[in-house]
């Protein structure tokens, strides 16, 4: 028997490119199905734990998908945006809490998270060290972020700007890292945490700069009446909120016209989620609420008939590439015949010849199906994060 | 004895023929006449449909086709013209071959010993871990060669075995053959078209006799 296997494994070894082609196949079409399911099933678990813990979601009349994306998952796909004074109305409704959320910038590739504390006590989250933020510009790390990012308690991060080129755009702010969370393994781990004003201020809403009464800024100063004054662009604007600068900020007009891209709503009671539900039934009003629950089950939905196109269009691949191994097989019999003659001549017995081409195949099939089982192994333990990394982008 | 293909026209027709224990024998005759045939009838590799062979006091009609093949794999060492090397074993593992395609035999570290020291004897010894693409022709022959005599067999078959070679090759392949019968007393029947090498065998059979014409 050894003699056999030994035989088998020196012709697929010096046929390594055949023998890899073969074994990758036979990898590809055990994995891929299987592979498929995992992530769809993880996908499923995933989507559905966050969205079941999450009772309301009201935004901006859009996409429902989008707005939960968003507000869950912090998708930087900005669905239209709400206002501050939505979160306001539904708390002062008495029906439910509301947490704002504004998730539009980001610094690298983590999310930024305008939210507000009820966010943190609704979603459980502990600190793994420091504490919570308490300033402006002051911002909590998600796990994953701060290990993404290399960065810790006494650290900064710098927000991303939008593009590149465009001066008008929004510009970078660096903010002061105070806490790091504990790991959820949810999408707030891959979280740069501030107050929704901080994220205002990364927007430019609202702004620090040079006090125009003081004389070092006479010469930037174009205008002065008694209610306003108009300066130049040499005043210097303020890019990180420290001790001595922060009584600088400032942001104009009334904050509840201030943007949201949506406000987590968590009712008191069933009842009282009822009532606001009924309250968002207008067909003409601005904003909309959704059950997360609901947008994610039909998403699955979808996920799940596209799955199914996908491995019936792996099967007819997997017999198309089945019969091809078949041929190559049968077609290296022919050239082997020498071989298998020469074998034959010295005293080797067909039973044994047979049994070496029989362990060649099994020898690829162990393999591609070794192969197959590490990889899905791999996406059952990187699942989640290649759905964060797909829901994210 | 005689023997035929299928309904061809080639048929072999051997009213007798002896080699004696220990004998040195060279076969001649021209292609088609068989010669390679006789080869194969002697080894069992093909059967007569008629008439009797013995080979080493082994009527071989009387072993089912296991049978002959042990006999064959035990007592008989078979050298090809065309070398019939596996070009994904090394050259260690080609001349290890016997030990690997049949369960009669068994590889040991004594077994690996001798087919090392073989192949020393032949003046490849350095060469163990090439593979048969990177060997000239005389050296492939010399690992088909020390394949053959690895299990030490009574009963040497060659056919042209120097059919492929320059001179020096042919007469240093030739050397070790006969070297091999003599100092073990085997029995080596081959097969050439060489005239130059006649002089070296005890007798040669000349097979434009045995020529005759299927039943």
């Amino acid at each position: 028997m050894n003699g056999i296997l030994y035989m088998a494994w020196r012709y697929l070894a010096y046929n390594r490119w055949k023998t890899s082609i073969l074994v990758g196949s036979i990898m590809l079409i055990i994995y891929l199905p299987v592979g498929l399911n995992v992530v769809v099933e993880q996908s499923g678990q995933h989507l559905n734990a966050r969205a079941e813990a999450t009772p309301l979601l009201v935004g901006a009349r859009g996409s429902p998908l989008e707005l939960t994306l968003n507000s869950l998952y912090f998708s930087l796909d900005t669905p239209e945006l709400t206002t501050f004074s939505e979160a306001t109305s539904i708390t002062g409704s008495g029906l439910a809490e509301a947490v704002p959320m504004y998730v539009r910038f980001h610094s690298r590739s983590q999310p930024i998270v305008g939210t507000s504390f009820e966010y943190f006590a609704f979603r459980e989250l502990t600190l793994a060290s420091g504490r919570m933020p308490a300033l402006l510009g002051e911002t909590v790390l998600g796990a994953s972020a701060a290990e993404a990012l290399g960065v810790g308690v006494g650290d900064a991060v710098v927000s991303s700007p939008e593009t590149a080129f465009d001066l008008a755009g929004i510009y970078p702010l660096k903010m002061n890292v105070v806490g790091v969370l504990a790991p959820n393994f949810t999408s707030d781990d891959n979280a740069i945490f501030v107050d929704v004003k901080t994220t205002w201020i990364i927007e430019g809403l609202g702004h620090g700069h040079q006090d125009l009464a003081d004389s070092a800024a006479s010469s930037a100063v174009l205008n002065r009446t008694e209610d306003n004054i108009v300066a130049n662009a040499s005043i210097v604007q303020f890019n990180e909120i420290t001790e001595d600068n922060i009584d600088s900020f400032h942001f104009h007009g009334n904050l509840d016209g201030y943007p949201l891209t949506g406000v987590i709503a968590v009712p008191k009671d069933e009842k009282s989620g009822v009532i606001l539900m009924g309250r968002y039934l207008d067909s003409e009003a601005n904003n909309q609420i959704v059950r997360p629950r609901d947008v994610v089950t039909e998403l699955l939905d979808t996920i799940l008939t596209i799955q199914q196109f996908i491995v019936a269009a792996v099967f007819i691949v997997a017999v198309a590439t089945i019969a091809t191994a078949a041929l190559v097989f049968l077609l290296s019999l022919r050239l082997r015949r020498r071989e298998i003659d020469t074998i034959g001549k010295i005293g080797g017995g067909r039973w044994h010849v047979a049994s070496m081409l029989l362990a060649e195949i099994v020898i690829v099939l162990v393999l591609g199906g070794a192969l197959a089982a590490g990889l899905t192994a791999l996406t059952w333990r990187y699942g989640s994060a290649i759905i964060e990394s797909v829901v994210m982008a | 004895m005689r023997f035929h293909y299928g309904e061809g026209d080639f048929c072999l027709d051997v009213p007798s023929l002896q080699v004696a224990s220990g004998e040195r024998v060279a076969v001649v005759g021209p292609s088609g006449s068989g010669k390679t045939t006789l080869l194969n009838l002697i080894a069992g590799i093909a059967r007569p449909q008629s008439g009797d062979i013995v080979t080493a006091s082994h009527k071989l009609a009387d072993l089912d086709d296991g049978a002959v093949r042990n006999f064959r794999i035990e007592r008989i060492g078979l050298v090809f013209q065309e070398f019939e090397l596996l070009e994904y074993l090394d050259v260690l593992d080609n001349v290890l071959l016997p030990y690997r395609i049949n369960s009669s035999l068994r590889l040991d570290a004594t077994v690996r010993q001798r087919a090392v020291s073989l192949l020393q004897s032949v003046g490849i010894g350095d060469m163990l871990d090439r593979y048969p693409d990177q060997l000239s022709q005389g050296e492939k022959q010399r690992v088909a060669v020390c394949r053959a005599l690895l299990v030490n067999p009574p009963l040497l078959l060659a056919d042209e075995p120097t059919g492929n070679l320059d001179p020096a090759n042919k007469g240093r392949v030739l050397d070790i053959l006969l070297d091999y019968a003599t100092a073990n007393k085997a029995t080596l029947v081959t097969v050439t078209h060489d005239s130059d090498l006649l002089s070296r065998f005890e007798r040669v059979i000349d097979f434009r006799d045995f020529l005759g014409q299927p039943e």
